[in-house]
């Protein structure tokens, strides 16, 4: 009892306390950072991306695609692609993960998630979610786990995982949703009480990802159900997935 | 002569495994005392071929041999009647290609689970079932539990798995690359990674540096370390010792997000590369490396002193969901969960390369139930700090290598085997190419392919609100099973 206790005060706090502006290490790989001007549309990045999320002339990398994986970077001899840190990635509209040049952080900050009213009055600032894994690999779910530890501590936003649909007011899909998970993805969708929101995590979730050619996965959930909100990377960081639900919830 | 022996990490002419009557082979298989690694068919144009691999731990050695089985045969006598160890290695090719293993006592799919599946049934005065999944309760990946009870005690669980079923031997084949071998199974991007390259290395005879070695190693281990260190949490907050289960958890942060520094990604996705690997480790980050692990050791011996004097945990962990040696040898439980089990098999240490033949093979005096499976992580976790301690020490001598090569073509007419110990086991990878050097079979075995049947026997006799405690410190892949 006493050693526990005095774990505790050996561990001090270990929450981040402003979390929409928390500090991340330079070598994450974020928002991607696009310079026509050097480009030469050789197109041989676009060849080489394992997901097509990459095209060129203009330059365009799609976030909904793109594993982040920094292969087309290491690959342009004239640097014409690069990463930011940034990782505030969600956004609302499938079109909007398509990054351009133009597209700076500050930029794609103020168009990706836009104020939606309703959602603040139904949810009032606080949201819970059903997750369901539709085969993904691991890598976002732990993210999503680690998204509600100490470090990181999501529930003091009043955003939480639930162990039920019939508790949820939405749910987060990881995962290409394979043929086998088809069904248990809709029939939990179903059970989720009206009004719901569907987010979809990491780009297997959004576009299939590195797994999109693969005969084994039926994507109809996707076309069949309106989607709210969209949270690239693979896997999706969490500050990334926090941030997304924070600006969807958010009043103004 | 019936097998043709190599190493781990070996290419090979595909005509230089041996070729035996199914007959023959049965009979060798039934009755050999070396433990299967891989059973797998592959499409030979008119026929089958049946490839297996045999561990011979003892000596280091892979054993392989073939049959050819012409498509019209339909049946053959089941290995797993004499030798359990194949049961899921049978009821695979079963899957993939329809010949039967006549006689095998549970011959069920393995991953096409949405066909009807008939789980065991009991009858009797207070029995019933508790069906669970796919999708459960935490954020975790799907897969269907069946319990038969006796009131509270579990009487037998039967897994059904399949539900993350992507196709990934197909696509490896089709269009292979290390982004897909990362994401096959996202908790051991390194090992699957490193598995992958040393395939592709054999097959083009692609020589990579010894920094790029060692920077692979240091990575495997780093990945082990965070692994255990978060396992450990998620085990205490399975039981509701909640200190323990975030301490761990921002410890392992630590371990993780010195990955990220060093790749651009917690999980170290994007480090490793056919051909050697992305990214340096120069001395500033190695110093980085040792100092933060060194505070992540201090840590963990202080939370885990606390753990292991706390009753309440202790009263969970003891006895919990034990499985014998003989259980676990006789189902071929490897990796993390069979020294648990008191089984020493470690593919580093069974399988030397020129790194790990440096290192102190320490011992683990294992107990076979929760406790135990708490004890080795904790204790892993601290050989994996030395061990990475010494293999930067050791890229200090050859900081002025490469760390990536060119790749080169495959090799036609190829086999190759390689074999990595992920920090749950033995994970191994096999691939074939055809006459023009493509690739024709991608072969994966996770060690949860063997493992997932010793959480049935540990949570057998025990009450079922034991369950996630077990299965926890199982902590099996569904991803890397169902591929
Ligand atoms: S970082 Fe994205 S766009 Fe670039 S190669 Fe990887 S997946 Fe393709
Ligand atoms: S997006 Fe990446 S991390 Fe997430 S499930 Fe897919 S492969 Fe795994």
């Amino acid at each position: 009892m006493f050693d526990t206790l005095k774990m505790k005060l050996w561990q001090k706090n270990q929450f981040i306390p402003d979390i929409q502006n928390a500090p991340m290490r330079t070598a994450f790989r974020g928002l991607p950072k696009l310079d026509n001007s050097k480009c030469n549309n050789c197109g041989e990045c676009a060849k080489i991306c394992p997901t097509g999320a990459l095209n060129v002339n203009p330059l365009s990398i799609d976030l909904g695609k793109c594993t982040l994986c920094g292969k087309c970077k290491r690959f342009c001899e004239n640097h014409a692609i690069d990463f930011t840190n940034y990782y505030k990635l969600g956004a609302d509209k499938r079109e909007k993960l398509i990054i351009t040049e133009e597209m700076t952080p500050e930029e794609y900050n103020k168009k990706a998630i836009e104020i939606r009213k309703e959602i603040y009055s139904i949810f009032n600032r606080s949201i819970k979610f059903r997750q369901v894994s539709a085969g993904g690999c691991n890598g976002c779910e732990m993210e999503l786990n680690a998204a509600g530890n100490a470090n990181f501590d999501m529930g003091r936003f009043g955003i939480d995982f639930v162990a039920s649909a019939r508790h949820a007011d939405g749910i987060v899909v990881t995962g290409p949703i394979s043929k086998n998970m088809a069904y248990a993805l809709e029939d939990c969708y179903k059970s989720c009480p009206d009004p719901k929101v569907v987010v979809l995590c990491g780009a297997c979730a959004i576009s299939g990802g590195i797994f999109q050619n693969s005969q084994e996965l039926n994507r109809e959930f996707i076309d069949k159900y309106k989607i709210d909100l969209y949270i690239p990377g693979c896997p999706t960081h969490p500050l990334t997935f926090i941030n997304a639900v924070l600006d969807f919830i958010r009043k103004k | 002569m019936n097998y043709y022996t190599i190493k781990n990490n070996q290419r090979i002419n595909l005509l230089d495994i041996p070729t035996l009557e199914l007959d023959a082979l049965r009979a060798r298989l039934a009755a050999s005392n070396l433990r299967p690694l891989s059973f797998f068919g592959c499409d030979w144009g008119e026929n089958v071929k049946l490839f297996v691999a045999l561990a011979d731990d003892e000596k280091g050695e892979i054993l392989l041999t073939s049959s050819l089985i012409n498509k019209n045969i339909k049946e053959y006598e089941s290995i797993t009647k004499d030798n359990p160890q194949y049961h899921m290695f049978e009821r695979e090719f079963y899957e993939q290609f329809n010949i039967e293993p006549k006689g095998h006592p549970w011959l069920k799919p393995v991953r096409k689970n949405q066909d009807d599946y008939k789980f065991f049934e009991m009858e009797g005065e207070a029995t019933h079932q508790v069906a669970v999944g796919p999708i459960h309760a935490g954020v975790i990946e799907p897969g269907h539990f069946r319990f038969m009870c006796q009131g509270e005690k579990v009487y037998n669980l039967e897994i059904m798995l399949g539900y993350q079923h992507r196709g990934c031997e197909d696509l490896m084949v089709k269009n292979p690359s290390n982004q897909l071998a990362e994401s096959i199974c996202g908790d051991s991007v390194i090992a699957y990674n490193m598995a992958y390259s040393q395939i592709m290395e054999e097959l083009s005879d692609t020589k990579i540096s010894t920094k790029a070695k060692l920077i692979r190693r240091i990575a495997l281990e780093m990945e082990r370390c965070a692994i255990h260190i978060g396992d450990m949490g998620a085990i205490l907050g399975d039981i509701a010792y909640l200190m323990g289960k975030e301490v761990y958890a921002v410890t392992r942060t630590l371990v993780i997000n010195t990955m990220l520094e060093i790749s651009g990604s917690r999980f170290g996705r994007g480090l490793i590369t056919f051909g050697g690997v992305n990214f340096d480790i120069d001395k500033e980050m190695s110093d980085k490396i040792i100092s933060v692990l060194d505070g992540v050791k201090k840590t963990v011996n202080k939370m885990t002193k606390a753990v292991f004097k706390s009753a309440t945990v202790m009263s969970r962990f003891e006895k919990t969901g034990t499985v014998s040696r003989e259980t676990a040898q006789e189902l071929n439980l490897v990796g993390l969960m069979g020294r648990a089990c008191g089984l020493e098999l470690d593919s580093r240490f069974d399988f030397c390369d020129e790194f790990y033949k440096d290192f102190e093979r320490k011992p683990f005096k294992a107990t076979n139930d929760a406790y135990s499976r708490f004890r080795i992580r904790y204790k892993e976790t601290i050989d994996s700090i030395s061990y990475i301690k010494k293999l930067l020490n050791k890229l200090e001598n050859y900081k002025d290598e490469e760390i990536k090569v060119e790749a080169k073509n495959l090799i036609p007419n190829s086999f190759a085997l390689s074999i990595v110990e992920g920090w749950r086991g033995e994970l191994v990878h096999i691939a074939t190419t055809d006459e023009t050097g493509k690739l024709t079979r991608y072969k994966i075995k996770d060690p949860s392919f063997n493992n997932w049947y010793g959480l049935s026997m540990a949570v057998r006799g025990n009450g079922i609100s034991d369950f996630p405690l077990c299965n926890k410190g199982f902590d099996l892949s569904y991803c890397g099973f169902d591929l």
